[in-house]
């Protein structure tokens, strides 16, 4: 009984830690699940000639990046450096899809910022993009040679992510079948 | 003037318009479904707000699939599946019963498990205490003290 008083103190250090819990998990970062699943396919338009088809049958037995954006993502534009900077140093195939974007503005932000990408699919109707599972932009999926998806990440690509998660990653997929 | 005026504001809400999506079924069963599902299915980006309440693009696009879903002849289970296939359950404001769902779903019948047991112990280790408590003594006392009232009324 004489602990008595100590109970209120007890609820108190339980709520903090329950709390403290909550407060450091990030409630957007959502789990894929098509992590270790066959990539969807997707045939789009090119953003550069609506004739043309960007389909990813084309990158069967490559390792490649999808990276999902569009001119209306500010996060995009901080990451456009990036992207640039990886294309030419680090010899990775990047393929685009532009989302729900305006064409003639996508191709003018390209044209002024430089193209990282291989290709780029044009998707304003979100057609590919559902299938993706993508709820936001940008996002990068990492695809190995047998078309299976084996990262994705939610947000921007910057040097540090770039160098703890992708780097190897990709090694490890460039050394397999 | 003044009045004047006032009523030329009172027409302002007839330049007014609300978007509303046109969602046409042919069938009346398929138009329930749509609404269920959309109820039931949560928008990943504007988290907390289902797809029927929530007005971002993700989610008028995932309206759209399920509209399309469901009138191609889907089933309801097959609409859930197509989502969860692509954003998992989180899209699910009803989880499914799962080791890792567990807590949450017997959690709150636990705590009212213990809430009644400690409610249980409390009230009977009360009951003893009175019992053993009155002493002979006490108990005259309060015959005498309950046999005077009596008498006076």
């Amino acid at each position: 009984m004489k602990a008595r008083f100590l109970i209120p103190l007890g609820i108190f250090l339980v709520l903090a830690l329950l709390l403290g819990i909550g407060l450091t998990l990030n409630p957007r970062d959502v789990p894929s699940v098509l992590i270790n699943e066959r990539a969807p396919t997707f045939n789009l338009p090119d953003l550069f000639d609506p004739e043309k088809t960007v389909s990813s049958d084309a990158l069967k037995g490559k390792v490649w990046l999808l990276n999902v954006w569009g001119t209306w993502c500010p996060e995009c534009w901080r990451e456009h450096e990036f992207l640039n900077r990886l294309a030419k140093t680090e010899g990775v195939t990047i393929i685009g899809i532009d989302w729900r974007d305006d064409r003639a503005e996508a191709q003018a932000f390209l044209a002024k910022k430089g193209n990282p990408f291989a290709a780029v699919g044009f998707d304003p109707e979100s057609e590919a993009i559902m299938d993706w599972g993508v709820y936001g932009a940008p996002e990068t999926f990492v695809i190995d040679k047998q078309g299976m998806i084996r990262k994705k990440h939610t947000g921007p690509l910057y040097q540090q992510v770039w160098e703890d998660e992708f780097k190897p990653l990709l090694q490890q997929l460039e050394g397999e079948s | 003037m003044i009045r004047a005026w006032l009523f030329v504001l009172l027409l302002i809400p007839l330049f007014s318009q609300a978007a509303i999506e046109a969602t046409q079924f042919d069938d009346p069963e398929k138009e329930a479904r749509y609404k269920q599902l959309v109820a039931e299915l949560r928008c990943l980006v504007c988290q907390n707000q289902n797809l029927a309440d929530s007005n971002a693009e993700l989610a008028q696009d995932m309206r759209r699939k399920t509209y399309e879903l469901v009138q191609s002849g889907a089933s309801s289970d097959d609409v859930v599946a197509y989502m969860v296939k692509r954003y998992g359950d989180f899209v699910l404001y009803r989880p499914p019963f799962q080791l890792s769902t567990l807590l949450l779903w017997l959690g709150p019948f636990g705590i009212l498990a213990g809430g009644v047991a400690i409610l249980f112990i409390f009230i009977r280790g009360k009951g003893k205490l009175a019992d053993n408590q009155i002493s002979d003594n006490d108990l005259q006392r309060a015959k005498t003290l309950l046999g005077e009232e009596d008498n006076n009324t």
